[in-house]
């Protein structure tokens, strides 16, 4: 349904502007319908560049993304507008969302503002009521309030329900859990498990493994901006291959093994050369022989749906 | 302003003295000058008095001039005056503030640097030499061609204080929710990021407001003042031209003296007591 | 004992009233005890942390006593409190990596905040580099600026310091949150280091992450709305917990392993109460799937096993 392309972010970074910062490097996967994708990384790593440059708030310096077959890269005005009534987004932290002045409902106001302009009072009311049910919340409980009166987890879900209000095929879920709290979050998760029945493709941002793991079909492994390792969520997690997503399975905190005891890996050794692999200087299995410092591998696809960018694992040698 | 907040905003502005001190200033003054005239029985401009100068009586509260005019009347007047130029000066400086500092905040990039330029241009310019120079340019003068001097001159500063604070606001989550709702970039600044900054701006007016009152009581004083009206820093001038310090006439001078430093004192007083309103940090315990 | 803590109780003074942030509270630590403090936000675990070495306002003391190794700490005194923070009981700030001045060098900082308590900066250098060492960090940070360093190496730089003195306690406030995962691991190997050498006699972990906990916390304290839940063993509350909070908290953790296509987790329906007014009794009972009559009386924290404390009347009656 939604493709990217070698997406790529340029920032321009320096007194005048002469150094490239690559935030996002020639980034390429696509999402199925009623399928979840996880894009998973550390802080820094691109993840939520890219979620953004897929809802048009930043714009791309090279690559495509396409939806449904056509290139929406360069969108403006109403095609812009019919764009966004088919793909929504829902960011990390609730209180940031509203604007904390107006009441919750305002964002669905203004959604029937510039979409449903014609509709009448009692007709966007049902429709209203119908999303804020169809989220697992009562309309009375949760409607004609301020924002600091509601829950992070209402709050959140509110969202869900006022994208739910256009006509989505895809929904871009930047963390949107990461800010709540235990015994709320795995409803909300559990909702876009819900939205993924009903067809939706949905594309879960996340830094955490377990979420990741939970709740999606594929999953794309970031680091730098480059994809390390993408694919079958079960395979990468069962079978990681890239020394970054083993480092990540072995750090994570987990409730039902103890971590190995061993050295963490924290001090780089050597530096790389911008154009080598980005985890050159961490990586524990690096080789210069290989190239590891001078050219950036490519994705290379090692077994069906799974994909690794490491010399140490290319197919023929 | 949701309602737990708005009360606590009222409550603050109830117990804050420097607000109530500010507002008692104002308002005193600001009734005078509506419903001076009327109080006034006499011409501002007639000599009245053919004996020339008098000190305050009952039939001359604030005294007459060299040449016999009724103080109170003209002070009245000038009050009216100095309020014009405060709304419509400050208005206009405030006015155009919001415009450049919303587009170069919210746009950035190209947008914002040209902006950035030009305000920064304007903020170097030594303004009360610009004002004199087209103030002598012109022979007629009225009291709406010194707002609009004064207005064009006095926006950089809240240009840049609504530009900053509107580039943190545009980062906000609600801004990136409001654009994928589809709504203009306008329709952004005005709905959605203004107003979060209604303090902000209301503050702004304010010091704008003060701003140009001294501003025209500056130009007045030099002797560039409106040609058609009177105001308070008129008065003062020419009291001091016809000798008023010298000959001890104080009931000409300390008058409008007296009201543009208490409306200006005020109206900064006020603008510290909204600080410590809007800012829980400066509050007083 | 290495801390012992009867009756806590501590309010915030706002102005629609008191805030019962943390109604009374007895639990004790082991020498030698990582405890984690754990519970979703508002639930009370960062005012106690807190309010046992920097009780400033709007935190009100509402009663109880502390004892650090016996001796009582003067919580509501922050003056007096001055002899004992640093160097009986010390805290790694929640957002300690931002806290560092960004004018001055790391050494200089240290060297001043030093000579502030009294302690002679060359004297302690030797020791100083040999922590370093043990974080990994080269002695050369001393030299340099705050910003020049990571996340996770200011973190480990404040750790440093913040036992230099080889404090009793350390409070560790949601130290690991805003590291990434590699980080993460590495901070809180090194808290467990640290214990293991001394530096620190025991530490309190105020976390919401309780998987961390599980990898390092000899004890887990789980908190709810201001009130005290369960204690127990790091294995127990994971594995074995009492409490119903505890229970369905611990149960709404997705791990790897679980997809939702197959198995659905849960979340506990509704929310936490508002701590201006609260409900009386257990403030759990309102979620609770297990709630009595009794529920509306507040349950003592007890000891059902051995180092297994609940306040709960269900479950604490069964037993007792």
């Amino acid at each position: 349904m939604l493709s990217l392309d070698r997406v790529t972010k340029v920032y321009r970074v320096g007194t005048f502007g002469g150094k490239e910062l690559r935030a996002v490097n020639e980034v390429s996967f696509d999402i199925k319908e009623g399928e979840v994708t996880s894009l998973i990384g550390e802080s820094g790593s691109g993840k939520s560049t890219i979620g953004k440059m897929i809802l048009h708030l930043i714009s791309i310096s090279s690559g495509a993304i396409k939806f449904k077959g056509k290139d929406v890269s360069h969108l403006s005005g109403d095609a812009l507008k019919e764009y966004y009534r088919n793909v929504q987004g829902v960011f990390q932290d609730p209180f940031s969302s509203y604007n904390p002045i107006f009441k919750a409902d305002r964002v669905f106001t203004n959604v029937r503002e510039e979409f449903f302009p014609d509709m009448q009072d009692a007709a966007w009311r049902d429709k209203v009521n119908s999303a804020i049910e169809s989220v697992g919340m009562n309309p009375e409980h949760v409607l004609n309030k301020y924002p600091h009166q509601l829950s992070g987890g209402q709050l959140q879900r509110f969202l869900i329900a006022r994208a739910l209000l256009l006509d989505i095929h895809f929904l871009v879920a930047d963390e949107i859990i990461s800010m709540l709290d235990a015994s709320t979050r795995i409803d909300v998760l559990n909702l876009l498990a819900d939205l993924k029945l009903r067809g939706l493709a949905i594309l879960f941002i996340t830094h955490d493994l377990s979420l990741a793991h939970y709740i999606s079909e594929n999953a794309v492994i970031l680091y730098r901006g480059c994809v390390a390792e993408m694919g079958a969520t079960e395979k990468i997690f069962s079978h990681p291959i890239h020394p970054y997503t083993k480092m990540l399975m072995a750090s994570v905190p987990r409730l039902d093994e103890k971590w190995k005891t061993g050295t963490t890996e924290l001090t780089s050794k050597e530096i790389g050369t911008p154009e080598g692999c980005p985890y050159f200087d961490r990586c524990p299995v690096a080789d210069k022989a290989l190239g590891c410092d001078r050219f950036r591998p490519t994705l290379q696809e090692l077994e069906p749906n799974h994909f690794v960018a490491c010399y140490r694992y290319e197919k023929n040698g | 302003m949701n309602t737990a907040k708005k009360n606590e905003f009222l409550y603050f502005a109830l117990k804050n003295w420097k607000l109530r001190i500010g507002f008692v200033v104002i308002g005193v003054f600001l009734i005078l000058a509506l419903i001076g005239p009327l109080l006034v029985r006499n011409d501002p401009f007639a000599y009245a008095n053919p004996t020339g100068a008098k000190p305050p009586s009952s039939d001359y509260w604030f005294g007459t001039t060299f040449f016999g005019q009724d103080v109170f009347a003209q002070f009245v007047l000038g009050l009216r005056a100095t309020f014009l130029v405060g709304i419509l000066g400050g208005g206009l400086a405030t006015l155009i503030g919001v415009v450049v500092g919303f587009t170069a905040g919210y746009r950035g990039g190209i947008v914002d640097e040209v902006l950035n330029m030009l305000t920064n241009i304007i903020l170097v310019i030594p303004t009360m030499a610009v004002l004199l120079i087209i103030a002598a340019y012109l022979e007629v003068r009225s009291i709406f061609a010194e707002c609009i001097f004064i207005g064009l001159t006095a926006w950089p500063w809240a240009a840049r204080a609504i530009r900053a604070q509107t580039f943190s606001l545009r980062t906000r989550d609600f801004v990136d929710l409001a654009k994928t709702s589809g709504m203009s970039s306008f329709k952004i600044i005005f709905r959605e990021i203004a107003p979060n900054m209604m303090a902000y701006l209301i503050m702004t007016f304010i010091l704008q407001f003060g701003g140009a009152i001294l501003n025209a009581a500056t130009l007045d004083f030099i002797g560039l003042g409106p040609t058609n009206t009177i105001s308070l820093g008129m008065m003062m001038q020419y009291a001091v031209m016809w000798g008023a310090l010298l000959l001890g006439m104080w009931w000409w001078f300390i008058p409008p003296g007296l009201a543009i430093t208490l409306i200006v004192g005020a109206l900064y007083v006020m603008n510290v007591g909204m600080d410590e309103v809007f800012n829980p940090k400066l509050r007083e315990t | 004992m290495s801390l012992q803590i009867t009756d806590l109780k501590i309010y915030y003074q706002t102005l629609r009233g008191e805030v019962q942030a943390l109604e009374s509270t007895t639990f004790s630590m082991a020498d030698g005890e990582i405890m984690g403090l754990a519970g979703e936000s508002g639930c009370g675990k960062t005012t106690l942390g807190h309010s046992l070495i920097y009780m400033k306002p709007p935190m009100k003391y509402m009663g109880g006593q502390v004892l650090l190794d016996g001796e009582e700490l003067p919580i509501w005194d922050m003056d007096r409190m001055n002899e004992f923070r640093f160097k009986k009981i010390s805290i790694i700030p929640q957002y300690a990596m931002n806290a560092m001045n960004p004018t001055r060098k790391i050494g200089k900082m240290i060297s001043e905040l030093l000579g502030s308590r009294g302690v002679d900066f060359k004297a302690i250098l030797p020791e100083l580099e040999r922590r370093l060492g043990l974080v990994k960090l080269s002695t050369s940070v001393l030299d340099m600026y705050p910003i020049e360093l990571s996340g996770g190496m200011k973190q480990r730089m404040v750790m440093v310091l913040s036992t230099l003195l080889n404090p009793s306690l350390l409070i560790a406030d949601e130290i690991t949150s805003a590291l990434d995962v590699a980080s993460q691991k590495a901070v809180a190997e090194m808290l467990v280091e640290f214990r293991n050498q001394g530096y620190c006699k025991s530490a309190i972990v105020i976390t919401h992450d309780i998987s961390i906990l599980y990898q390092i916390a000899d004890s887990i304290l789980i908190m709810y709305a201001g009130q005290l839940a369960e204690k127990a063993s790091t294995e127990t509350i994971i594995h074995a917990p009492r409490h119903p909070y505890t229970k369905l908290l611990i149960s709404s953790l997705p791990e790897i392993g679980i997809k939702s296509t197959e198995k659905r987790l849960t979340g506990i329906p509704g929310n936490p109460p508002l701590l201006l007014n609260p409900p009386v009794g257990c403030r759990f009972r309102e979620r609770c799937p297990v709630a009595f009559e009794k529920c509306t009386e507040a349950p003592p924290f007890i000891e059902v096993e051995p180092g297994h404390h609940i306040a709960c009347w269900k479950e604490g009656e069964t037993n007792a």
